[in-house]
């Protein structure tokens, strides 16, 4: 058994390109995923007050299905299976579609545990000095629920951009497709395949520690001493 | 014309009956005090007050104007009637300045620079000028609480409502939350408060209304009410709290 | 497509869908049992096992697990092994398994109060007799509802195999898709199959954890 890397020397800029791909993916999914489960949690955090409305049934059955399939399997259905609905969709749209779907419905399930753990008083409050619903989701419910389940959302985040590897399925030019490119050229998959992990690795941990950044700025309100 | 003027209120909770008709009018700048046991109604009344609750029956006006029902928009509430919690209930993550001035600014769509202006003057009144870009966490619960005041003064209402405000606090710290309500009644602002502070309820109401079983038992000058008593329910409820 | 009645391709989803069945199942059996091994170790062991045991963790939390099927299949090849896709997948999925119950479980170990070991330590136990008589069986019963919960990522994370050549239900589902263009009703068909394999698994994991933790929790 011998391992050689240095056939993968040549490649560089495709690993970069790939590189680049899956960092940008997961930027855009990222936050177009957050914005989606606000809208889902708010629509069905309104519902939950009386009797579920057919947005509330919707939204709630969006979610399970999402979280109860593949990703793999949603995205050859957004890609395979809208062309043939009529809906032309290229593989990089395909691919963001299906990733912000999917974060989207895991990140409104986590939101609203956060949204449930508001304290009554905070809703009262708010009403109090006369704000509507929404004026009071947007500006006292929000930005605490997030900072409580902030710590899933990251991981949540994470296993999104580990799971956009199977983007290179649908012939998108990310990270996987770099490695399977250059094992069909080199035949040294194993050596490929080990490189990449360790990028792909590497990202988790930036992701990480950026979102961990990102986080004490915008929740610095939850630590207390003296001002 | 009274400000408040409270008719035949009812309100129950299910099976329970919490409010039995109260009639309560309330003058402009009069300070009432209202006490009683715990379960004999008064935060439901206060509660009712602002429509944090909505009472089953009966009528409130205010400056001759209804609130009740969908006659006022929680807009237009706010600007009447504020309100102060027990547990103070600042948002946490908004500053002290940020916390004031959220409701001009979303509510009343007052431009930034005013409604800084307002939030700035309503701190100095409760003497939290020093400390405008804390967060809640960074203060005391005194301190909160005269914030949480700042933030109902800043929509400029008519009459402000206090539910136990000193309830959760440190006793150390009661002081200088009723030291700011104190200098508010004396400035003429409108005030009916839950209380158990009963020291506070006979220096500084100009009437006390004591509460039993969801109906108003008693009610005259903060004076002749605790010292002679009508009935026997108020005596054993002044022997027990003081 | 005319070729193929929608019989036909619910048929042939339904024999792929039981390799799905059959790769979940190894891969949880097998997972649960390397995890176990894991977990045990983890919370007696010396400390360089424990830091071992966590770098394993977090290097399969912290990877692709398509990356794992990739590795696991062409890296048996630089061993000199020749394996199948069924071998590759089963091996990748079991350790992807493991170490994901290895971290759930070590959670509900560390969430019995340290009280418990310190009263079975001072009642004369040791370390095994604690873990299997006090610990264990507490720790248990917090463990149930996440574990049936990953399960479900389990099921999902087997459609990875398709990848790597490995028949189940969703490499049939493409299969299916390039003989008889249907894409639409095919994958909405492989969905379906998904979702009736996890959903009451995700609804039962929910009334375990809604039965352990009072209805308050959601």
């Amino acid at each position: 058994m011998t391992l050689d890397f240095s056939t993968l020397l040549p490649y560089t800029d495709q690993i970069l390109h790939g590189l680049m791909t899956t960092l940008w993916l997961t930027a855009v999914t990222t936050m177009a995923g957050i914005a989606l489960a606000i809208v889902v949690a708010y629509l069905r955090d309104g519902a939950s007050k009386g009797r579920p409305s057919l947005v509330s049934r919707l939204l709630g059955g969006y979610v399970e299905v999402i979280r109860n399939t593949p990703f793999i399997v949603q995205l050859f259905f957004l890609f395979f299976g809208l062309p043939a609905l009529g809906i032309p969709i290229s593989a990089t749209v395909a691919a963001l579609l299906a990733m912000t779907l999917n974060l989207g419905a895991y990140t409104a399930e986590i939101l609203r545990a956060g949204i449930d753990s508001t304290q009554r008083g905070q809703h009262e409050a708010a009403r109090a000095l006369g704000l509507s619903r929404l004026q009071s989701f947007r500006h006292v419910v929000l930005v605490p629920a997030f900072s409580r389940v902030y710590p899933s959302l990251i991981s949540q985040c994470i296993i999104v951009m580990l799971g956009s590897a199977v983007v290179s399925q649908i012939s998108v030019f990310d990270l996987t497709y770099a490695a399977n490119f250059i094992q069909s050229r080199n035949f040294r998959g194993f050596e490929v395949y080990l490189v990449v992990t360790l990028i792909y690795l590497l990202l988790a941990v930036g992701l990480r520690l950026a979102f961990e950044f990102v986080g004490r700025r915008l929740f610095a309100f939850r630590q207390g001493g003296s001002a | 014309m009274a400000l408040v003027s409270v008719k035949d209120l009812h309100k129950s909770f299910g099976e329970l009956e919490v409010l039995k008709g109260i009639d309560l009018e309330v003058e402009a700048g009069e300070v009432v005090s209202i006490i009683g046991r715990s379960g004999s109604g008064k935060s439901t009344l206060l509660r009712c007050l602002n429509q944090l609750e909505r009472h089953d029956w009966g009528t409130i006006v205010l400056a001759d104007q209804r609130l009740d029902g969908a006659a006022m928009s929680p807009g237009e509430l706010s600007q009447n009637v504020g309100m102060v919690f027990q547990s103070f209930n600042l948002f946490p993550h908004k500053t002290v300045v940020e916390n004031v001035m959220l409701a001009p600014l979303v509510v009343k769509q007052t431009p930034r620079g005013e409604a800084r202006r307002i939030a700035e003057s309503v701190l100095a009144k409760v003497g939290m000028s020093e400390k405008v870009d804390a967060y809640p966490a960074q203060l005391s619960g005194g301190q909160q609480q005269r914030v949480a005041i700042a933030r109902a003064l800043a929509m400029n209402p008519k009459v402000l409502l206090c539910d136990e405000v000193t309830s959760a606090l440190d006793p150390e710290l009661v002081g200088e939350v009723l030291r700011v309500l104190e200098e508010l009644a004396r400035e003429g602002m409108t005030l009916i408060l839950v209380t158990h502070e009963m020291k506070f309820a006979r220096d500084v109401s100009d009437r006390v209304v004591f509460m039993h079983q969801g109906r108003i038992h008693e009610s005259g000058d903060p004076q002749t009410l605790f010292t002679q008593p009508r009935t026997p329910e108020l005596s054993q409820f002044i022997a027990s709290v003081l | 497509m005319t070729d193929f009645t929608l019989w036909d391709i619910v048929r042939n989803l339904l024999l792929a869908g039981r390799w799905t069945v059959v790769l979940s199942l190894i891969a949880f059996a097998g997972g649960a049992l390397v995890g176990l091994v894991l977990t045990l170790a983890r919370m007696g062991g010396l400390k360089p096992i424990r830091w071992l045991i966590r770098l394993y963790v977090d290097l399969f939390q912290g990877t692709p697990l398509l990356m794992q099927l990739f590795l696991a299949y062409f890296g048996a090849a630089v061993l000199g092994f020749d394996v199948s896709a069924w071998t590759a997948a089963s091996v990748a999925l079991t350790l992807f398994t493991s170490a994901f119950l290895c971290d759930i479980w070590r959670g509900c170990v560390e969430a019995v109060p340290s009280g418990q070991w310190q009263a079975s330590r001072v009642l004369g136990l040791n370390y095994l007799q604690s873990m299997r008589h006090v610990i264990l069986p507490q720790a248990l019963r917090l463990a149930v509802p996440p574990t049936v919960g990953f399960s479900v990522q389990v099921i999902k994370g087997t459609a990875l195999a398709s990848v790597i050549g490995f028949v189940e239900l969703t490499k049939a589902g493409t299969m299916l898709n390039n003989a008889a263009f249907a894409p639409f009703t095919i994958f909405a068909l492989v969905a379906l199959g998904y979702f009736i394999l996890c959903y009451p698994l995700s609804r039962y994991a929910r009334h375990l954890e809604k039965k352990l933790y009072g209805a308050g929790i959601r």
